[in-house]
């Protein structure tokens, strides 16, 4: 038994009660407790997204470059976006999906934002292009056919995840359909991204 | 320590220094350590680990010195090194294929472990510290790997940082946190190069907790029972400093074989590409020492329970002490469990084979199709698991083992250690 503890035994209070020396015990505690982790708070956040990497913010795509079954590829946020200018066959095969057979069900028109004249132009599909299984960017450019994976749209060669021409998941270990970015028309010929 | 110390200085230098600070006596009581006088040469590896640590240390603070962590500058600074830098066309291999030597030694250490029953009671702390310092290992060479901003290494650390995007509600921040961004950059590399010189300091502690432990439990050893008396065993130097230093040697040979011959045999070409976040590489690969885990993270089609086994295929060696429920140690004397860790071994190669190939392509041509690397890295998966959860509590309980020498001493006599 150290001195302290024999200390704080002829102090207590007979009824064995907590006394002020136990009081003082548990607020010094307490207080380097809670200072401990108000000063590692700052030591943890440092590694969250800096200021200058949030403000990276928002980009515009002038689609007018594109063509009828090109695609483009535009970096933001240090991810690529794909613009595919869809062909009628791939707007078909999209639209012709057993909605209920998807992992990941969503229609063809889910996956799209009003144009600058309020509505639906299926033909300029905007997507997030990272495979959602573990980020890698999946291939399906325009001329590539065999890269375009089971269902004509893209194909990730990492895991094998397929997409449609829609962008969803189709088959492989990609849990979601390839993401659709935060977009919005600001012309008949510009979008804006973020 | 175990034994009394047996160190009396001869010079008047030596007492004074001894009774100041007994640093001459800790070295010689700690060198001769009285050792199981049957270790054969796969008890080397813990000599031979120690100097791969040294030489990733001492090779890395000289590469931190030419090196520089930036998305911009990091792999010219890597080429810099290897063709201005005067001996940097040998530092920057000795330290790349180091690491992959590191892991070869690590594996045959902890097969090692595994033969010989050496984490059964009293040394289940021993195996837990090991365990420890092979994840830490595993840490530090994915964090390493990333630093020459090859493809590969843009895209294998894209794909691992992904694992933690796979993390149910808190996944997303937490990959942002890791990352200091929303996708793989120049914070990334920063932080992965600070953790990179940090990790090998922590391996260092746990390495002295490790040797801490074996000196305090003793060597296990072939036969996997305990020194009875002092003919059991010898001092481990200048016996086993010897055995250890001829081992080495040979073990520097097929160092130097890979550095000087083979430098980029364990590497992949794509590496010397610059990372480009818009283009990954048709076919990622990790490190193979890393191939069996990456094997079992594909064999299953669902990204969360990948991860869990692959997790799971690790934390499984830490529980190990307690899934083996036999008595005796040394597998030499398990005649049925000793095949089934043969089955073992080939199935960890199994899945070092599939986790290099493309999951689709097919690696046994039979029947109609064949069997593709998929289904074979689900079968070499289960059988993985199988061996920890349903093989060893078994076998503990129904295998009839072989009689066990009465001493270590007479084992060696009558030729059986």
């Amino acid at each position: 038994m150290s001195d302290t503890d024999k200390f704080d035994e002829q102090n207590n209070d007979e009824n064995g009660e907590p006394t002020r020396r136990d009081f003082i015990y548990i607020a010094t505690g307490a207080a380097a407790a809670v200072g401990a982790a108000a000063f590692a708070w700052p030591l943890v956040t440092q590694m969250s997204a800096a200021a200058d990497t949030r403000a990276a913010g928002s980009i515009e795509i002038d689609l007018s470059k594109i063509s009828e079954g090109q695609q483009l590829k535009v970096l933001w946020r240090g991810k690529p976006v794909f613009v595919r200018y869809r062909t009628q066959e791939e707007i078909d095969a999209a639209d012709a999906v057993d909605i209920a057979s998807l992992p990941d069900p969503q229609t063809d028109d889910d996956r799209f934002v009003p144009n600058f004249s309020g509505v639906i132009d299926k033909r300029i599909l905007v997507m997030v292009g990272v495979c959602t299984h573990f980020g890698c960017i999946p291939v399906g450019e325009q001329g590539k056919i065999d890269a375009q994976g089971a269902f004509g749209g893209w194909y990730c060669p990492c895991h094998g995840s397929h997409y449609d021409t829609s962008g969803r998941i189709r088959q492989g270990p990609a849990p979601t359909n390839l993401p659709i970015p935060e977009y919005a028309y600001i012309s008949d010929t510009v979008i804006k991204v973020g | 320590m175990s034994g009394h110390s047996t160190y009396e200085p001869k010079y008047a230098a030596g007492r004074w220094l001894d009774k100041r600070l007994p640093i001459v006596r800790f070295g010689v009581d700690f060198m001769g350590f009285p050792s199981p006088r049957n270790l054969n040469y796969w008890y080397a590896f813990g000599g031979i680990l120690t100097l791969c640590l040294l030489a990733q240390i001492i090779t890395g603070v000289i590469l931190a010195m030419h090196y520089t962590p930036d998305v911009n500058l990091a792999f010219d600074s890597v080429q810099r090194i290897r063709r201005d830098v005067p001996f940097g066309w040998l530092l920057q291999p000795m330290h790349a294929v180091g690491a992959s030597m590191f892991f070869l030694a690590v594996y045959i250490h902890m097969f090692r472990g595994m033969f010989y029953g050496s984490y059964k009671n009293p040394r289940e702390l021993l195996w837990i510290i090991g365990c420890l310092i092979y994840l830490v290992m595993m840490a530090t060479g994915f964090l390493g790997y990333t630093l020459p901003w090859g493809q590969m290494s843009f895209w294998g650390a894209t794909v691992i940082t992904g694992f933690f995007g796979a993390i149910p509600v808190v996944g997303e921040s937490l990959q942002q946190w890791l990352l200091g961004g929303y996708s793989i950059g120049n914070p990334t590399l920063q932080r992965f190069f600070s953790l990179h010189y940090l990790l090998p300091f922590i391996i260092c502690a746990l390495v002295g907790l490790h040797v801490w432990a074996v000196h305090h439990v003793g060597q296990n050893n072939p036969i996997g029972i305990e020194p009875k008396s002092k003919s059991d065993t010898l001092p481990f130097h200048p016996f086993y400093t010897m055995k250890d230093a001829f081992a080495i040697a040979v073990f520097l040979l097929i160092f130097a074989l890979f550095v000087f011959y083979l430098p980029e045999a364990l590497g992949h070409a794509d590496n010397y590409q610059r990372a480009n976040p818009m283009v990954t590489p048709p076919h990622i690969v990790p490190e193979w020492y890393f191939l069996p885990f990456y094997a079992i993270l594909r064999a299953v089609p669902d990204k969360l329970m990948g991860i869990i086994l692959m997790f799971g295929a690790i934390g499984v060696l830490f529980v190990l002490p307690w899934l083996d429920t036999a008595k005796v140690r040394s597998l030499r004397f398990r005649p049925i469990t000793r095949w089934f860790f043969i089955i073992f071994l080939v199935m960890c190669f199994v899945l070092g084979w599939c986790g290099a190939k493309a999951p689709d392509d097919i690696a046994i041509p039979i029947g109609e199709h064949g069997m593709s690397f998929k289904w074979l890295s689900r079968i070499a998966t289960l059988y993985y698991f199988a061996y920890f959860i349903v093989i060893l509590p078994v076998m503990g309980w129904i295998e009839k083992t072989k009689p066990l020498p009465e001493s270590i001493t007479k084992a060696v006599l009558s030729g059986d250690a």
